[in-house]
This record gives C-alpha cells, structure tokens and sequence, in this order.
C-alpha cells in the first residue's frame, strides 16, 4: 500500500524554514510515499516555490488567509484537519512552530501523535527519544488510524532541491477562530547563533564561580562564532541567564562541537548534550561525569586553559 | 462564579534519576525509583500559585491522571499551595489524547478561566496533552509560556519559539502551557506539608467521567540509545587545537 504524506511547511512568510526540507526527506524513507507540502500563508507564492523545488515533493497546496501571516496553531490546525482526509500521515517539524501545531492537529482527528519522529522503522512503525534521549522507544500506529507525527530535524538530512513540483492554490476550507491573535515577536537579541541551532556551542558550569568569570566563555565563543551555554548549576547560582541552560529542563541541542568548561555533567545536562557530534570536557576534577561522554577531555585549571586556547585560536 | 485555575500535573521518574532501559526490551526500570511532580507541571503550577497571590484568582485546583501512588505529588502541590486536588485513578498510562479528554471532563465541572500545563512531561517527552485539550475544547492555546499577564477576559502570553519571543492575545478560557523561564517554583516547608495533609484531595475514577480510555500506539520495544564512543584525554591547550584540527572541527 503507498503512503499519502502531508507535511505542513513552515516559513516565516517569505522564506521556508530549513525544518520542512527535512521532514521531506523523513518523508521520504516511507516506502512508496507520495508527498504533499501544504503553506498556509497570507501570500504563500514565494514560499510554495521555495517547496516546489523540494526533490520528493510530488505537489504543494497552498491555502491563503490574512490570519496566516501569523503561525497560530489554532488557525492552522483546522485547517489541516480539513484538508487531511486523503492522507495516511500528516507530519510536521519538531520545531516550536510543530510542537506547537500538530497536537492541535492530531487531536482534531482524533488521532494519536508520534512525537519527535528519529527513525522510519516501516510506514507504521517509528523510533522516537524518551527519557530526553536516554532511551529510545518504538512505536506502531494501528492501520486504522491516520499516522500525526512531528519529525525530529537533527535526524534527518535536509532534502535536496531541483524539483519542480506543481502548485494549487485551495481556498481555505474552515474559518479560523477569532479567539487567539498575534501581538509581537522579537527575535533573541543576540549577535550570536542561537544556542538551539548554533553549530558550536561553549558551555559553562559553577566552576567558573561567577558572572564576571562567564564574560572569558563569551570572548572565546565570539572568537568560534559559536554559542554560549550554562548548565543548571551555573544558572542556579546566578551566572548565567535562564535561557542559556543546557539540560532535560533547559535546552536539548546537538551542535557538531560543544565545549563544556567547568560542567561536572550532572545526568540533567548530559541528556541535553548527548547528541553533540563531539563533546570536549574541560575541568579539574578527573572523576567528573562529563569525562564519561567527553570525545576529548582536558583535566586541569579553566582559569589557565581557556585564556591559552583563546591565545592559541 | 469562582475564579478557578486547573492545573494538571503528572507524576514522573524524577530529573536527576539515571534510568535504566530494561534488558528484555519492555520498557524503562520504575521499581524504586524516585518519583517527582514533573518540573514543567511545577512550574505551572507555581504561576497559578502566583496568579492567585496577586488576587487574580480565588482557587487553585490540582489534577492529575495516574496511579493511586500520584496523591504523593498531589499533596506536594497541596502543600506548594494548591487548595484541592482531584485524582482521575488510572492503573495504566494513558496517552495524552485520552487525558486531554479527562481534562476535558473535569473543566466542564469545574467552569475554570485558565488551565496551566507543563509544556511537556519529561517521561515521554510527548509535548502533546495542553495543545490537544485546547484543541477538544475549541478554545485557545499558548505554549512554552515564559510571561503571562492577564487583563479581563483576555491574556497576554509570552512564548519561548525557535526564533525568540512571541507575545500572543488569547481570550480566556484557555490553556497555557509553561516553559522553564515562566518562574522558579518555591520550596514547600514542612509546616505547609503538614497543612497539605488536611486539604481536600477527590478520587475519580476515569469510568465516571464517561471516558473509555483509547491506547493507539503500540510500543515495539525500547532500546538504550547507542553509546558514545570511549573518548581521548589530552594534556593541554595546545594539545586539544590539534585534536579539534584533526577532526575537522577547527579550520588548520
């Protein structure tokens, strides 16, 4: 039996988040798939290009409504629901924007959801992180239901472009609620890369001992174009702020290089880190945790380690 | 009418636990294992507090799905502030769908302005329960809140998305789901715990409710995730460029 897959496309209104490339290409390891990209916008034309071009896309809706310049799940999700019908799964990225939306999707269904899709086992069948990636658990869906799921992007590659898939525009077949409006947003005021998706990400623990001491992590992550983070101690005692906190309660990020300085690597913070490509430990105490998971670690004085790899750089 | 807040909470392997996956393959090792109000639901938990202390709200109610061993945490939100707590007593775990429905039963009882979540609960990380109830109760949702200002009738919610902060105006009733920057819950001292102990706590079964409990997913089996590689130990600053050069991750 071939698979009718419906992925939900995010964007921010001009340009199609790299998210949905990637859940084209989970997509696409489901046997005999047939894809769709459905852009719900206020002016979807150029986003709709932009998956168009997607290879595997067979088709792209577009569904047009001034609500739509906004991403509000509630808006959306009848929308989708309306429109899922011929479809055997409906998918979208494990971004906020995803988490987000597709619960509200898959409850309007009546459907239960696949979160934080990592593996396609069969059309059915899926691999997902529980226990923030301490355990990994796999899940069937009864042939009788529709297959929601959020793709975990870190998993998969990004789908290629070159594709030229067709276009229809559909009118919005439900009227989006009144009820929920958008205010604001304000992107982090940050010049550097977000820690979410950073590709290097610098981290410090309570060894640093203070504020003052963080301000050397952020000359070093200026000087790698890299991301600052903090565990939970180190936010705890004030030396960070909340939104740097690596962690199962913080942030769970994958970046190619994280650098932990001064993190003992207590469980909560290595289960946030457990997916870094390399981990590098740097700490005085040799029996720390963290050396447990460290690709390469250096046991010694931070004070002197990190101003000599900031000259050495 | 009263101005009630529901918040829903579950019971949870606790954070700094190391869990153990069982060898045959059948899930995660519970015996003896600490067990805690799940830290996103804390946090919901503390707001609804807050919101009432600031005279927004006149009751807190605690509810949470689960075994009989969940009055534990139930009474730990009891003694954090909460003013009751109703138990919805279900042997076996229930999918979120299906605790969004008895959330759903107990907001047509209970009539509350703002049901509060966590954004999601750390055991199986589904993220799903908030956005699903306000979706079966058509009524609004805002997620992974880090600021909630209420005016009449209508809230203001600052959300934690991949991209910053999104400020959203939801009419109430609705859900609100919290993220970790919303506040640092309060320890609960022993003269609250012991205070707990007399407020009431209502057992419901899910039978009563109406709800015949729906499991749609199967579980195949869980694995342990695949182990890192035993990694190098270098001797200085030096040492690890060259090792970071090496692997490609630093430009030589």
């Amino acid at each position: 039996m071939s698979a009718a897959i419906l992925i939900v496309a995010e964007h921010d209104g001009s340009t199609l988040a790299a998210g949905t490339a990637k859940c084209v290409a989970c997509a696409a390891t489901v046997a005999q798939a047939e894809i769709t990209v459905l852009v719900c916008a206020s002016d979807a034309a150029a986003v709709a290009r932009q998956a168009a071009q997607l290879q595997g896309v067979h088709r792209v809706l577009t569904v047009e409504h001034p609500v739509h310049a906004h991403p509000l799940a509630a808006a959306i999700a009848p929308q989708i629901a309306a429109l899922a019908a011929p479809y055997t799964h409906v998918f979208g990225p494990s971004s906020t924007f995803g988490k987000d939306l597709m619960p509200r999707i898959a409850a309007l269904l009546e459907t239960a959801q696949v979160s934080d899709i990592m593996a396609v086992e069969s059309p059915r069948r899926f691999r997902r992180p529980i226990y923030a990636g301490n355990a990994i658990v796999t899940v069937e869906v009864p042939e009788d239901a529709k297959v929601v799921g959020t793709v975990r992007t870190a998993s998969f590659p990004a789908a290629g472009t070159g594709g030229s898939a067709r276009i229809e525009n559909v009118a919005p077949p439900a009227e989006p609620p009144a009820h929920t409006r958008f205010v604001s947003s304000s992107a982090a005021k940050s010049d550097r890369p977000d820690l979410q998706t950073a590709a290097r990400v610098i981290s410090g623990g309570r060894a640093l001992g203070s504020a003052e001491a963080f301000q050397m992590l952020y000359r070093l992550a200026d000087k790698l174009g890299a991301a600052v983070g903090a565990s939970r101690a180190a936010v705890d005692a004030g030396y960070a702020p909340n939104e740097l906190q690596v962690g199962q309660t913080g942030k769970i990020i994958a970046p190619e290089l994280y650098v932990a300085i001064g993190i003992s690597g207590a469980i909560q913070h290595l289960t946030g880190i457990k997916d870094a490509r390399t981990i590098v430990a740097i700490n005085k105490d040799p029996q720390a945790p963290i050396f447990e998971v460290a690709d390469i670690g250096l046991v010694g004085n931070l004070f002197e380690i990190v101003p000599q790899i900031e000259k050495l750089l | 009418m009263m101005k009630r807040i529901i918040v829903g909470i579950k019971r949870v392997v606790d954070y700094n636990v190391r869990i153990r996956v069982k060898p045959d393959g059948s899930g995660v090792a519970l015996d003896g294992v600490k067990m805690s109000v799940n830290p996103f639901d804390e946090i919901a938990l503390e707001e609804a507090i807050r919101i009432k202390e600031r005279g927004l709200a006149e009751e807190v109610v605690v509810a949470s799905v689960g075994p009989t061993d969940c009055q534990a945490q139930l009474r730990t939100c009891l003694a954090m502030g909460a003013d009751r707590a109703l138990h919805v007593h279900s042997d076996t775990p229930t999918e979120p769908l299906t605790t969004a429905r008895i959330l759903l039963k107990l907001i047509e009882r209970e009539q509350p302005f703002l049901v509060l979540l966590g954004k999601q609960a750390i055991d199986d990380d589904n993220g799903q329960t908030g956005q699903m109830l306000a979706a079966l109760w058509a009524r609004p949702q805002a997620t992974f809140a880090s600021k909630i200002v209420l005016a009449e009738g209508k809230a203001q919610v600052t959300r934690e998305v991949d991209a910053g902060l999104e400020t959203l105006e939801v009419d109430l009733p609705a859900v609100v789901t919290a993220d970790l920057r919303l506040n640092e819950p309060r320890y609960v001292k022993l003269p609250e715990i012991m205070k707990a102990k007399r407020k009431p706590l209502e057992t419901l079964s899910v039978e009563s409710l109406g709800i015949t409990p729906r499991v749609q997913l199967r579980t195949v089996r869980v694995d342990p995730p695949p182990q890192r590689q035993k990694g190098m130990l270098v001797e200085n600053a030096a040492e690890l460029i060259a090792a970071l050069k090496a692997k490609g991750l630093l430009a030589s």
